[in-house]
């Protein structure tokens, strides 16, 4: 019986995705593993890999297509021995189940993404060319035990956040047991943000015609939601410090001097932000209690400093890859690394390991010109540092009026985890790693 | 390698023992297994399969003596107990040669002998000195004896022998343990069991079924002390009206031995009374073996006659294992071959999980049978559980009746807040077979709701199963 391939659900949030490419032909041999297309979500594209071998019979959404729906199929894959015209015999769109439909939530190898929920016969979900993604897709069936389901159901645990412990990712009692009772309970309904007023009632402030409707994409949704989610959730406070740069950036042109070279082009070039990235580093590492996350069975002290960079991406969005491990990279590493998560962020290459979960966040508007400003936090992170610009600036110093190289930022703070004493301690460490960079270095 | 060099050397070729053998060779380990005795160990050669074969002819004796109520006539039933004995240890000898072959098989290498480990990592074998219990078993063809070896990963699976109490020490003659039980030289006219744990009801069952008076002595206040108390009280209820005599609170003081006869002095609710029996058996648990094994020389933490591990096999010494009865309680085979499996899985690098003692079934071959898996209804309460209970007598089984067996009870406990089935508990017509499908639904962690959709074939037991459950929740159908 032919196959139908479905549209993967790539993360758990997501819901429809678009059909960037197509690698395969129809009539193409594909074996288990061989990339097939490439489908792009609101933060990166993915490949796609097959499941099952066979030969392409028939592609049934055209690359280019926007906003195709997790778990519609996508094309039809024929068994050996199967010709063309066996295409009829596999339904296209998402026609009623059959009775085969019960066999088909069986997880295959190396994926987690689920069978759909309305299945045609012996339909295959499409794993990710990605092992990090462990998430039950909640577009799809959910593999859960019964009696998890209901003490999910009972506390308001929502299954599609947890990753099941049990045989193939089964989500067990232990799981639900040990996730935090009520929270995904006070985020907003996903995909969307939370309508204090109702459109119509927007729309009706303004002139008919008088604007264009921008339907919202994936990452502009997940924009809305997160920073919704944290705003109500998150008791923000913020805390601004004035950092002298002065010697900071003496030290940079000197190391940047030194860079090794490769076809006469420095291997790397230090920026203002690769040494806020390590300074944070080394700050989180020597206050544990601020690399934390709230949660409600306990606080999550983290061991590594995982830094997400707010990257923006051009033409709309950003997005936060995250360099992990941050305390224990030099200075050039963390450059490197970080010109090349921004890249492919920009690209929407990342995969979600790459952007997902983190300790703390940076968020530098410098190069704008910004004097000052506060950041959002981003749950489960604790803390967001918004660096502002440098510039010369006449200060104070020892009763004189003198000239410095200056720049403000603000630390904001989950006051769940963190009281104003503890960051501003914090930012008293970090203040003595920027104004005397020698400290990063040692 | 040289010949005395394995990943994987297991000490004990009992269920526990032999069966992670088997997965170690499969995983591709090289794998040794040292045995003093008899491959398959106690529950193959002394333990649970041959007092199945006695309690089988016991039964099937029973149904002679009941053949009238079947419309059928015997003239005159009777038994040969040395027939009877004999076919027990054909079926035992069987079930050695099957574990032989599978080592063949698996290319698993058997050493003869008694291991002693004496620093991780080696173990010195030699020459078996224990007393052994039958006629002697012939070294498999092919096996490594006396010698020093070595392995990676060593694994004491050697399992556990009747508890002796003081006064009550077994002599072989009049006061047996479950070996002489099962292989008595003539048919005891009257006997006294003292405990009332599966070994001790088992054998009560067969002597009674055959026509011994029989009496249990058990020292707590229920029999079948680790069974729930409804289950007990069914049971002792049904055994009584076999003709068996049962004392609870009883403590055995003394024994007086005559050359026919033992008089036994108990203590009952503050009273003295005697009980004279031809026999004694004493069942009174059984005791890790943890001696004589080089335990100490490497220091591997035991604590109240078992190897602590934890809940992987592994003990606090890098390299040493203990699995099965050795390990502790429940001391019953699957669980010891569930330990091995997941033990040797684990040294593999597996994903496995560590095992849950809630989750072992228990089955006791009495009449009727007994078998139960997860908490007691006691026990769940004591955990401050909230519980929703169903019964379902097997009267209203039309399976039961037709079989001609309509007493038991099917019983299960539930959390009443989300469905949790926390326990089943079953005495009757063959529940041991049945107990299972509980033991699967519990691991798959249904509900009553599962349970309640689940198809039940018809005619069976087994209805009786999800009658019970029905029951929890006010649904019972056939009651």
């Amino acid at each position: 019986m032919p196959i139908n391939i479905l549209m993967p659900a790539l993360s758990p949030t997501m819901e429809q995705g678009n059909l960037v490419k197509w690698l395969k032909k129809e009539g193409d041999k594909v074996k288990s593993g061989d990339v097939i297309a490439e489908i792009e979500t609101d933060k990166a594209t993915m490949e796609v890999e097959a499941v099952d071998e066979g030969t392409l019979g028939k592609i049934l959404v055209p690359e280019g297509t926007n906003d195709v729906a997790v778990n519609r199929p996508i094309a039809i894959l024929l068994e050996e021995g199967e010709d063309s015209s066996a295409v009829d015999e596999a339904p296209s769109g998402q026609k009623a189940p059959s009775e085969k439909a019960a066999s088909a939530p069986e997880i295959r190898k190396g994926e987690s993404v689920s069978a759909p929920l309305a299945e045609p016969p012996k339909t295959t979900a499409l794993p990710v060319s990605d092992r990090a993604l462990k998430t039950n897709g909640s577009a799809g069936k959910i593999f859960v035990s019964p009696l998890a389901r209901r003490i999910a159901k009972e506390r308001g645990i929502d299954l599609a956040a947890l990753t099941g412990s049990g045989p193939h990712g089964r989500i067990v009692k232990k799981d639900v047991e040990n996730a935090q009772p009520g929270a995904s309970r006070q985020a907003p309904p996903a995909g969307g943000g939370f309508p204090l007023i109702p459109d119509e009632q927007i729309r009706a402030l303004f002139e008919p015609g008088s604007y264009d409707v921008i339907p919202h994409d994936g990452m502009r949704r997940t924009i809305a939601t997160r920073m919704q989610q944290s705003k109500i959730v998150v008791p923000h406070y913020y805390l601004a410090v004035d950092f002298e740069l002065d010697a900071l950036v003496k030290m940079r042109e000197e190391m940047n001097s030194y860079a090794p070279k490769e076809d006469g082009k420095p291997v790397w070039r230090l920026s203002i932000n690769d040494f806020m990235i390590k300074a944070l580093a080394l700050t989180l590492k020597k206050h544990p209690e601020a690399n934390a996350s709230w949660t409600e069975g306990g606080m999550l002290r983290h061991h590594n400093v995982d830094i997400g960079v707010a990257v923006a991406i051009p033409g709309g969005g950003l997005i936060t890859p995250i360099l992990r491990n941050a305390q224990d990279k030099s200075l050039s590493q963390i450059s490197q690394e970080m010109t090349e998560l921004a890249r492919r962020a920009r690209e929407k290459k990342l995969k979600p390991h790459e952007y997902q979960g983190g300790t703390t966040a940076i968020s530098n508007l410098g190069m704008y010109g910004v004097k000052h400003f506060t950041a959002v936090v981003n749950p489960p992170h604790s803390t967001i540092l918004a660096v502002a610009a440098s510039e010369k600036r006449a200060i104070v110093k020892n009763d004189q009026i003198v000239m410095a190289t200056m720049m403000t930022a603000t630390i904001s703070c989950d006051h769940r985890v963190l009281d104003g004493a503890n960051s501003a301690e914090l930012m008293q460490t970090l203040k003595g790693y920027i104004e005397k960079p020698i400290g990063l270095v040692m | 390698m040289a010949d005395n060099q394995f990943d994987i050397v297991i000490i004990g070729g009992g269920p526990g023992g032999y069966v992670a053998a088997i997965r170690a060779a499969q995983l591709g380990f090289r794998t040794a297994v040292v045995e003093r005795e008899h491959l398959g160990g106690i529950c193959s050669n002394w333990g649970c399969i041959p007092t199945k074969a006695l309690l089988r002819s016991a039964e099937i004796f029973r149904y002679f003596d009941h053949a009238k109520n079947y419309g059928l006539s015997v003239e005159r039933s009777a038994f040969d107990l040395k027939a009877v004995i004999q076919r027990s240890r054909g079926v035992a000898a069987q079930m050695n040669n099957g574990v032989q072959f599978l080592f063949k098989k698996n290319k698993i290498t058997t050493i003869w002998g008694e291991a002693k480990l004496t620093k991780p990592g080696e173990i010195v074998v030699t020459a078996s000195t224990k007393s052994v219990l039958g006629p002697p078993v012939e070294a498999p063809k092919g096996a490594l004896g006396a010698g020093t070896y070595t392995a990676s990963h060593i694994i004491v699976a050697t399992g556990a022998r009747p508890r002796v109490l003081p006064g009550l020490e077994p002599d072989k003659k009049q006061v047996w343990t479950y070996f002489e039980a099962m292989n008595p030289d003539s048919f005891p006219k009257s006997l006294l069991v003292i405990g009332s744990g599966a070994i001790g009801v088992e054998f009560a069952s067969f002597y009674r079924t055959l026509g011994a008076e029989v009496t249990i002595v058990e020292v707590l206040p229920q029999i079948l002390p680790v069974e729930d108390a409804e289950i007990a009280a069914f049971a002792r209820k049904q055994f009584e009206k076999q003709g068996i005599r049962i004392l609870t609170g009883a403590k055995v003081t003394n024994l007086d031995k005559k050359s026919d006869v033992v008089t036994a002095a108990i203590e009952v609710d503050g009273k003295s009374e005697t009980i004279s029996a031809e026999k004694v058996i004493s069942a009174v648990g059984v005791v890790g073996n943890i001696e004589n094994i080089g335990l100490e020389a490497v220091g591997v933490k035991t604590d109240k006659g078992i190897i602590v591990t934890d809940g992987y096999g592994r003990t606090n010494v890098k390299g040493i294992y203990a699995i099965g009865d050795v390990a502790g309680a429940p001391m019953l085979a699957h669980k010891a071959e569930h330990e091995g499996v997941t033990c040797v899985e684990a040294i593999k690098g597996l994903k496995v999980h560590a095992l849950d003692k809630d989750r072992v079934p228990g089955c006791i071959y009495c009449h009727p049978q007994i078998a139960s898996v997860g908490l007691t209804e006691a026990k769940a309460k004591e955990q401050g559980r909230e519980v929703r209970i169903g019964r379902f007598p097997f009267i209203g089984n039309g399976k039961a009746i037709a079989l001609g067996e309509p007493d038991g009870i099917c019983k299960t406990v539930f959390d009443a807040k989300t469905g949790e089935l926390l326990g089943a508990h079953l005495s009757g017509p063959e529940v041991t077979e049945l107990i299972q499908g509980f033991v699967i639904a519990m691991n798959c962690e249904t509900t009553e709701e599962e349970l309640i959709h689940t198809i039940f074939p018809h005619p069976t037991l087994s209805e009786t199963m999800k009658e019970s459950v029905l029951d929890a929740y006010g649904r019972v159908l056939n009651m």
